[in-house]
């Protein structure tokens, strides 16, 4: 049922929003709760792809992913919060976005990935974009609770 | 109203009417010796500020209007008290010092008060209502101060936008934007705007929009410089894109956006060749091809 590099849950697995945060004790946290956020966002995350030695182009790529990211958090879930947390690991060195909101979360998440699904006035390309931007991507969203993306890119793939 | 109450807004009608101009006075005079005023405002600016505002209490307290509501309901009065604030949001005086200034008329009041011979219990009453008027005109002159300062914010932001978004004549019947900087919805609207008045202005049969200074192309981006595109359409001009760098070139094409309905060109040079082969222009010279 799973796409590759993507995977949709549904239901609440825990008493409250329904799954962990996972993120390492590097990350660092940025509200995103207002049109303004999202250029601060835009420029950490453009920093700190710099700071772990992606190219040019995959700094654009993660930045691009964020921006959709964060705007959806901002547009469609009523505002939230960006996890910025750079991998180390011994399989290499990585960027791990987190974007969670509290909002009305996401009926079906497989659809809302579709190119052209958009429940608001978009292109309806930002969750699917960004997920070929990345090479992991996750929704965790549960109706009524609200929403998570966790995305990963690696600088030497 | 109780009967205190409303004897002792008599009385302060009363030295309201006989000392407005002495209350004037003494108002200013309090505000030149705390160093409230700041901002460029002369002494005779602020006479006449004063004068205006003493001017409608006194005809906003002889009127039938309850004491709790006659600064914000007397139309003289409220518009006295927010072109006070209104002129120190502007002259760029702080919050704490106009809030101040206008509580500061207590003091001018009571002093005036004070040479009236009342009973303690009537100086009181006084008291109180002078209280109640000038703390509800230190509420009125905030909120109006801060909406002026936050008007001068939306009004330099405007500026702002406007000065980075230049629209500039490349050649006859050829206009270009080079955009600088994050491309969001105010902003791609101003550039929607001074774009198609330069078109008709100028009588443009093709518009450059050079994103070279954009960082950061999403689906927002991508869809803001689509609507541009066509609004220009409609004006019966053509629209080239340039400044299309690789990393960008890339991203859009994974975004999943589909621009092949745009000519798009890589550099501003190119886009201004491509522009010159629509209007049927030739350059003087073979642009340069590394
Ligand atoms: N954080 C979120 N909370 C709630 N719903 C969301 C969230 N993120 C996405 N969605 C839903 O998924 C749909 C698709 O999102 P996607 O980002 O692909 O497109 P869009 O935001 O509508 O347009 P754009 O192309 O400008 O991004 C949205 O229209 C919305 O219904
Ligand atoms: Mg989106």
């Amino acid at each position: 049922m799973t796409h590759p590099g993507e995977e949709a849950h549904h239901g609440g697995e825990s008493a409250d929003a329904g799954w962990a945060l996972e993120t390492s004790e590097a990350a660092r946290s940025y509200p995103v709760r207002t049109e303004a956020d999202l250029l601060t966002v835009r420029h950490a995350v453009r920093d700190a792809t710099e700071e772990l030695g992606f190219s040019l182009v995959d700094q654009t790529r993660v930045v691009t992913a964020a921006s959709e990211l964060v705007r959806n958090a901002y547009v469609h879930g009523g505002g939230g919060t960006l996890f910025i947390d750079p991998l180390r690991q011994a399989r290499g060195v990585g960027i791990r976005l987190v974007v969670t909101d509290e909002g009305p979360g996401i009926e079906d998440a497989r659809q809302a990935i579709v190119d052209g699904f958009t429940t608001g006035s978009g292109l309806g390309h930002g969750l699917g974009g960004a997920r070929r931007l990345m090479h992991t991507f996750e929704v965790h969203s549960v109706p009524g609770k609200g929403t998570m993306v966790t995305a990963v890119r690696w600088t030497d793939r | 109203m109780n009967r205190s109450e409303a004897s002792a807004r008599s009385i302060l009608t009363g030295v309201l009417e006989r000392q407005q101009t002495a209350i004037a006075e003494r108002w200013v005079q309090v505000q030149m010796e705390r160093g409230e005023v700041g901002g460029g405002l002369a002494e005779d600016e602020l006479r006449e500020e004063a004068d205006a505002l003493v001017a409608a209490l006194s005809s906003g307290l002889a009127g039938d209007l309850p004491v709790e509501r006659v600064v914000a309901q007397h139309r003289q009065l409220h518009d006295a008290v927010t072109d006070l604030s209104m002129r120190r949001a502007r002259a760029g005086t702080s919050p704490t010092a106009t809030s101040l200034a206008v509580l500061s008329l207590k003091e001018a009041l009571l002093a005036c008060v004070a040479e009236e011979s009342l009973d303690t219990r009537g100086s009181l009453a006084v008291a109180r209502v002078v209280n109640r008027l000038v703390d509800a005109a230190g509420a009125l002159s905030f909120e109006t101060y801060v909406e002026g300062r936050e008007e001068i914010i939306r009004r330099q932001n405007r500026q702002l936008m406007e000065l980075s978004t230049p629209v500039v004549q490349l050649w006859r019947e050829i206009l270009a934007v080079p955009l600088i900087g994050n491309l969001d919805t105010a902003r791609s609207q101003v550039v929607m705007e001074n774009l198609l008045e330069a078109i008709q202005e100028h009588e443009a049969a093709v518009a450059i929009i050079d994103i070279t200074g954009v960082p950061t192309v999403d689906t927002s981006v991508a869809q803001h410089l689509m609507q541009t595109v066509k609004a220009v359409r409609l004006m019966g001009a053509d629209c080239v894109i340039s400044g299309i760098r690789p990393g960008i070139a890339q991203t859009i094409v994974q975004l999943g956006i589909d621009l092949s309905g745009i000519q798009t060109r890589a550099t501003l040079a190119d886009a201004l060749e491509t522009a010159m082969g629509l209007t049927g222009q030739r350059a003087p010279y073979a642009p340069e091809h590394p």
